[in-house]
């Protein structure tokens, strides 16, 4: 990050199509120069409409969008001078791939020998120097995708908005190119805005993630405080494998609270989103935060019975499906290693976790 | 996989070639399919493929003459015809004789009309002189050269004997020559004379007004289909059946309903002079001629052009606009570089129906198009029902026809039929 001062600033912005239904609901959000900040939500959340906004194909109905400190909002999307990566890549099929790369150029109105060289450096960036007199429905999904990506940097410009553009690519191609266009991004300096809706590739590729639910950004932090301390239940859920169960607080204490659950026992957790004892609320935890070897937990801490409902090999980490206090979807994960337990069908087994791996939040 | 590694064909496991047991085991396939579409083929073939073939026979067909006077045709052979000479007795006998058996059979006077077409009176000389010729005995009334010249005086001109043997061969080139404003003489093909020379001009003024009713098309359809592609679905489906309401009303009511706009006391005329905007003594003449063909066809041939044009339209997605103006192409620049090239398609497609409806046309032409606005098919219309001269229709037809595929296969080596798309 080169400066602090927020380089894209969205400010109480709402966005509406019907004049009914508010799609995006009061978005508040600061991006400094050069990050790479990535929306992340379900479908219907309002991040792609976020996207398109700041692009200019939409129109905020409340609020301002700043850019570099001006206000965008009546400019039109052409002059804006945002890179865009599309969902489909949007290549223009009846243009050559050196042709698609040299139109924003033309557009500028560059001169031809700096054209081509740019063109040309663009091309090596991703790697596909060979490819520019093709066309692009002569390139696989993922060359595709390369060209789509050098079109948008080759303008240079400060800010560039990629839309799901690797929705379309198979898994390897797809983790391939997530490094790729993180290293190109982190290189080249350039600001990132990157909508998905894939959480691995959120929390892989970003310095921020802002995870949409209902026309909010119900969190925006960076990807391990996203994972290891969600705010709200909908980002616990969202983000990465989740344990819930559901009580009410049964006493608060400095950092730590007591919760029962609604089959009677205790559990310890780490009050978020509670504040006095009698809430309800739901507790979260992540299933590779869960033990069954009671030597490591504290002498004092709460357990759990369960029942082992169902073991899943899958290689490098062994999966458990457990009964606990009601709920038959208890996942436990423990890693492959020599000593590592494994628990069979039926078998019954105490288990506990350290309080603050055990989140109360909203219920 | 031990195939791989031998020589020669592939084989199946029971060691029958490959392709021979593939063709076996799709045998039944093939049969099923053709077994489905044999009705429509069948009929297509009774209904279009064998009328339309005949129809392009009769342009060159033409044994009538060898048929009706076979003896006389025989005897033409030894006659020359640039001796500027009357042919002598024995062709005489021959033909009264050929006359006699065709007078029974009532062939004679469609004989005449035949060769009324390559020369006039002679449809009239052969009903008259029918009935005496009818009386002789071709036993025993000869010589006949001066009874058949007493019957008839053609019978004594050069020219009827000349025009006979010209066109005594069964398989003529004369109706392809009279469609192009020539005629089969003894010396050879020659112009028709200057005020028979019509049916050039009048392919001229087809493939023309074809052309610019087509143009008109794609003026008026683009925008229309631009709209009806980038609205809303609800909005374009409204609109939609806007376009199609013209499909569903009867062509003649279309075209009558041009009549009544655009005749002197018409709807459009009355308007113009009621606002003032024209004098009530110089009302425009904007129907009978080659406007008002061009307005009324225009209108009717529109839908066709819009269709094809919509449905390519409408498989340009979004985001190469989009993607074009955020790499700062301006409204304009995104419309002619990235927009329109992806619709050249669609308007191929369109220009390529509409032309050949257009060109083809019969009944706008003929109600609003008075004498200056007709086309080739009007003329072809008349000699099929009117003149009944069948074999210039189909002559005309003929080239209509390989004008329309030279031009489609012009329009294939320019733009390319692949390029075409119907959605």
């Amino acid at each position: 990050m080169t400066n602090d001062a927020a380089f894209v600033e969205f400010q109480r912005v709402q966005k509406s199509y019907d004049g009914e239904i508010l799609v995006v609901k009061d978005l508040n959000l600061s991006m400094p120069k050069g990050e790479f900040l990535t929306m992340l939500g379900p479908s219907g959340s309002g991040k792609t409409t976020c996207l398109m906004m700041l692009a200019g194909f939409e129109t905020a109905t409340h609020g301002e969008i700043m850019l570099d400190g001006r206000p965008i909002n009546n400019i039109p999307p052409h002059k804006r001078g945002i890179g865009m990566v599309f969902q489909n890549y949007a290549l223009f099929p009846h243009m050559t791939v050196a042709e698609n790369l040299s139109f924003p150029l033309e557009v500028r109105k560059i001169g031809k020998d700096e054209r081509e060289e740019k063109v040309k450096r663009a091309l090596d960036m991703v790697q596909m120097g060979a490819f520019g007199s093709r066309r692009p429905a002569q390139l696989s999904g993922g060359q595709q995708q390369r060209i789509a990506l050098a079109r948008a940097l080759v303008f240079e410009p400060e800010l560039v908005l990629m839309d799901e553009p690797l929705g379309a690519l198979d898994k390897q191609l797809r983790e391939h190119m997530q490094f790729e266009i993180t290293r190109l991004a982190h290189e080249l300096g350039i600001t990132t805005v990157y909508v998905t809706h894939d959480q691995t590739e959120a929390l892989t590729m970003s310095d921020r993630v802002a995870v949409f639910d209902d026309g909010r950004i119900q969190q925006l932090a960076p990807p391990d405080l996203l994972y290891e301390e969600p705010e709200n239940s909908f980002v616990a859920q969202f983000i990465g494998e989740n344990n819930t169960l559901e009580g009410v607080v049964k006493s608060i204490v400095g950092d730590s609270c007591v919760v029962t659950l609604d089959d009677g026992s205790e559990i310890d957790a780490k009050p978020v989103n509670v504040t006095k004892a009698g809430e309800r609320t739901k507790v979260s935890i992540r299933p590779e935060r869960v033990e069954f070897n009671k030597d490591r937990l504290h002498a004092d801490a709460h357990t759990l019975k369960a029942t082992v409902k169902e073991f899943i090999y899958m290689g490098d980490v062994f999966r458990f499906r457990l009964s606990v206090a009601g709920n038959d979807d208890f996942i436990i994960k423990t890693r492959n290693a020599p000593d590592a337990i494994r628990l069979s069908p039926g078998q019954e087994v105490e288990i506990g976790w350290l309080a603050h791996d055990c989140r109360a939040l909203d219920a | 996989m031990t195939d791989a590694t031998q020589s020669g064909p592939m084989l199946a496991a029971d060691g029958t070639p490959l392709k021979k047991s593939l063709a076996r085991s799709l045998r039944r396939r093939k049969l099923r399919a053709l077994a489905l579409i044999a009705p429509l083929l069948l009929f297509v073939l009774l209904s279009f493929v064998i009328p339309i073939m005949s129809m392009l026979f009769r342009s060159v067909e033409n044994s009538i003459v060898a048929d009706t006077l076979p003896l006389t045709v025989v005897e033409l052979r030894n006659w020359d015809a640039d001796s500027g000479e009357l042919p002598d007795e024995a062709l005489y006998a021959a033909f009264t004789k050929d006359m006699i058996t065709a007078i029974d059979e009532k062939t004679h006077t469609r004989l005449g009309s035949r060769l009324n077409y390559e020369q006039t009176g002679m449809s009239s000389m052969f009903r008259r002189s029918g009935r005496q010729i009818k009386k002789l005995d071709p036993e025993t009334d000869g010589p006949f050269k001066d009874k058949l010249i007493e019957i008839h005086d053609g019978w004594g001109d050069v020219e009827t004997w000349r025009t006979i043997k010209t066109h005594a061969v069964p398989i003529t080139n004369g109706y392809f020559l009279n469609a192009i404003d020539m005629r089969r003489t003894p010396e050879g093909a020659q112009a028709q004379p200057e005020d028979k020379q019509i049916l050039i001009k009048l392919f001229g003024r087809t493939l023309m007004m074809s052309l610019i009713i087509t143009a008109s098309c794609i003026l008026l359809a683009y925008p229309v289909s631009y709209l009806l592609a980038t609205l809303p679905m609800r909005v374009s489906n409204l609109l939609m059946i806007l376009v199609l309401l013209p499909f569903w009303t009867s062509l003649l009511v279309r075209t009558s309903a041009w009549k009544v706009m655009l005749q002197q006391q018409g709807v459009i005329n009355e308007t113009l002079v009621w606002l003032g905007l024209v004098a009530d003594d110089a009302r425009l003449v904007i129907i009978n001629n080659q406007f008002g063909t061009i307005i009324a066809m225009t209108h009717i041939l529109l839908p066709f052009m819009i269709l094809p044009m919509y449905s390519v339209m409408q498989t340009i997605p979004d985001s190469y606009t989009r993607a074009a103006k955020s790499m700062g192409a301006t409204n304009w620049t995104t419309f002619w570089r990235i927009y329109f090239p992806q619709s050249i398609p669609g308007i191929g497609a369109g220009s390529i129906l509409v032309f050949i409806l257009a060109i083809g046309y019969y009944i706008t032409p003929e109600i609003v198009g008075g004498t200056k606005g007709v086309f080739i098919s009007n003329r072809i219309a008349y000699h099929i029902s009117s003149s009944l001269n069948w074999g210039l229709a189909a002559a005309l037809g003929t080239i209509l026809l390989a004008v329309v595929l030279l031009l489609y296969w012009c329009y294939d080596k320019i733009v390319g039929i692949d390029n075409v798309k119907l959605g």
